[in-house]
């Protein structure tokens, strides 16, 4: 086992996907294990406790969710990033909310996704422009009644942000636009995944199936 | 590729009717002219409708099985002889590859006895009832059938499975008998048994107020409990029937839905992979191929809308964009990920400022060498706006060669026609990012 290459497990029921994401990966990162089902998951994840678990959305016996939940309750520690075919706002929001550090879509490139991947290892929050966009659309709504204020609406300077991230901007560029460090930025786009999955706004999840309907 | 299976390909072929009848045929002809069997009387194992006992007959005596069926059908007819006789067979005649008979069996195992006399006795007790009461009907049918029905008990708890089925094939569609061999068989012979009962009062009632004329409350509680036996005798029954009916409606429909799914990924998603695998060589053509099936795929599961079917003229700013989007990915073959923030319909002013974006894209797509194009709109309540960025080669935007001026200006034109405004950010191998924005006129009025 190499020192200082970030341990990644993968999950996911599709095996092509599986070996390609391993071979995408490459030596960027050092892959600890696979597994295709939930419960397999879940075990050989407690076992071999990786940094970052890829994770699918989309999986038979509750998918992603289950084994965030399942694996978060026992190793806090242990980041998730999710992996999905799927653009549909409730299924992003839904794996958010369940404590996945960020979200990529299937079609991300091989160093993007190490990229992403040594991110969300660092304790960082991976949006995708698309995820952005989400986010920027369901606090648009102004803030709740009866509801944390803090929790419940993004800064400026958050918001700044998302617009940059959604714009394709990467955190360097972001941090150049808005003349702040990359480590600010970080901070910002952090600070709106706590938003995301504290915020006990309802509006979150009506919001996300009620565009669908649009 | 998933083929709707015709489900009468799941039944077991029924046996060779055709076969049957020629055989049959050929040996009417040579009636009495069989070669007999020499040793004891068998059942035949072979030449059988329901215990092969007339095959064995015909057989041992030189005569045609079907004479011999025939000959126990008019017994069963006229007096119900035919059937107590032929179960006797059944359960005393040993069959060909046997070396015990059922009745033989039947008797080394108590249970089935005991059943036989219970049920014999219980036969015979309802028919003495029944005669008492009066309302008979064709008594010499009923002894024989009765016994016959003994005598198949002990059949079916002696009878191997190959026996048993055409039994089975008749309690299949016996109602009153139903779920043989299920945990609620007591029940259900229980709930027949009160069905009988409640049908036999109620005709005795029935015949009772018709003689004394008049009694018309007896006659109704009489009806009413010929009516509530016979739903507690076939009413189960009924209910099975139509949910069977139901469930293979049901099934029709799911048989629909897959067949159209399986047309659906023949018509598109082979043809784009046959595509595909001719084209290998073009990754650019590949990821061009891929991208406008996915879009489509996404398109038909997520939205309803059938592939082929054209997109209505967009209503909003959103699904315009999502038009430009496909089509963008497709002619140029670079992946465009539009992203919109709020919405809102579409006038002249935001159709102008898409078209603007449109065009930007295609800049894009052409020029700058980069694999992909990020659109970003978001709707604020005063100005729409829209960032066109790629990650490219990038230019210097203060001496820019004429054709591509050109196409700046005319973006920048475009959206100023419509009171718009168009900044263009670029600097060589740092890509190029165009930002359009368009005030919205219900701001302005």
């Amino acid at each position: 086992m190499s020192e200082g290459k970030v341990r990644v497990f993968l999950v996911d029921d599709h095996h092509l996907f599986r070996s390609g994401v391993r071979a995408e990966l490459g030596e960027a990162v050092d892959v600890v294990g696979d597994a295709d089902e939930v419960d397999a998951a879940v075990e050989l994840i407690r076992e071999r406790e990786p940094d970052v678990v890829l994770v699918d959305v989309h999986m038979p016996d509750g998918g992603g969710r289950a084994v965030i939940d399942a694996v978060g309750r026992t190793h806090p520690d242990i980041r998730f990033l999710a992996l999905s075919v799927s653009d549909a706002a409730e299924d992003v929001l839904a794996v958010i909310r369940a404590g996945a550090r960020g979200y990529v879509t299937k079609t991300i490139s091989g160093p993007e996704l190490a990229d992403a991947v040594t991110r969300v290892a660092d304790g960082d929050a991976v949006f995708s422009p698309r995820l952005a966009g989400f986010v920027l659309d369901a606090f648009a709504a102004g803030p709740a009644p009866d509801q944390d204020p803090d929790l419940d609406q993004l800064t400026a300077r958050e918001r700044d942000a998302l617009r940059l991230i959604a714009r394709g901007y990467t955190y360097k560029e972001i941090a150049r636009e808005l003349t702040i460090s990359v480590k600010t930025v970080e901070t910002h786009v952090s600070s709106v995944l706590r938003k995301l999955q504290l915020s006990n706004r309802h509006e979150l999840t009506r919001w996300a199936t009620e565009r669908r309907l649009l | 590729m998933v083929a709707p299976h015709p489900r009468w390909d799941h039944r077991p072929i029924a046996d060779s009717a055709a076969d049957h009848a020629a055989s049959t045929r050929r040996r009417t002809w040579r009636l009495f002219r069989q070669p007999r069997d020499k040793g004891p009387l068998r059942r035949s194992r072979d030449d059988r409708v329901v215990a092969g006992v007339a095959g064995g007959i015909g057989r041992r005596f030189g005569i045609d099985a079907t004479v011999v069926r025939i000959g126990i059908v008019l017994l069963s007819i006229g007096g119900g002889t035919g059937i107590g006789l032929y179960v006797a067979a059944w359960l005393l005649l040993r069959r060909d590859d046997e070396e015990t008979s059922l009745a033989q069996r039947a008797l080394h195992d108590r249970r089935a006895t005991a059943l036989a006399l219970a049920l014999g006795t219980l036969v015979v007790f309802a028919l003495l009832v029944l005669n008492a009461l009066g309302i008979w009907f064709a008594a010499s049918l009923m002894w024989p059938l009765a016994l016959a029905g003994a005598g198949l008990v002990v059949v079916w708890s002696q009878a191997d499975e190959e026996e048993r089925a055409p039994l089975r094939r008749v309690a299949e569609h016996l109602p009153g008998l139903p779920e043989l061999g299920v945990r609620s068989r007591r029940v259900a012979v229980v709930r027949t048994l009160i069905g009988a009962v409640l049908v036999a009062a109620g005709v005795g009632g029935f015949l009772a107020a018709h003689q004394a004329a008049g009694a018309l409350r007896e006659g109704v509680l009489a009806a009413a409990g010929i009516v509530a036996g016979f739903l507690l005798v076939f009413g189960p029954w009924w209910l099975r029937l139509g949910r069977a009916l139901t469930a293979e409606r049901r099934e029709r429909v799911r048989e629909q839905e897959r067949a159209d799914m399986a047309t659906h990924v023949h018509d598109s998603v082979l043809q784009t992979l046959a595509l595909i695998q001719r084209r290998a060589d073009d990754p650019r053509e590949v990821t061009r191929l891929a991208r406008a099936q996915e879009r489509e795929l996404r398109a038909w599961l997520f939205e309803g809308r059938p592939p082929g079917t054209p997109v209505d003229a967009p209503a909003s700013l959103a699904t315009a964009l999502a038009g430009v989007e496909a089509d963008v990915e497709a002619t140029h073959g670079v992946a465009v990920e539009a992203v919109t923030v709020g919405d809102c319909p579409l006038d002249d002013d935001l159709a102008a400022l898409v078209a603007a974006g449109r065009e930007a894209a295609v800049n894009a797509a052409k020029w700058s060498g980069a694999a992909a194009v990020t659109l970003f709109a978001e709707v604020e309540h005063e100005q729409v706006s829209l960032f066109v960025r790629d990650r490219g080669v990038g230019f210097d935007p203060t001496a820019v060669s004429a054709d591509r001026k050109g196409i700046t200006e005319s973006i920048r034109g475009r959206l100023e026609r419509h009171g718009g405004r168009a900044v263009i950010r670029s600097a060589p191998g740092d890509g190029t990012e165009v930002e359009l924005t368009m005030p919205r006129r219900v701001a302005r009025t």
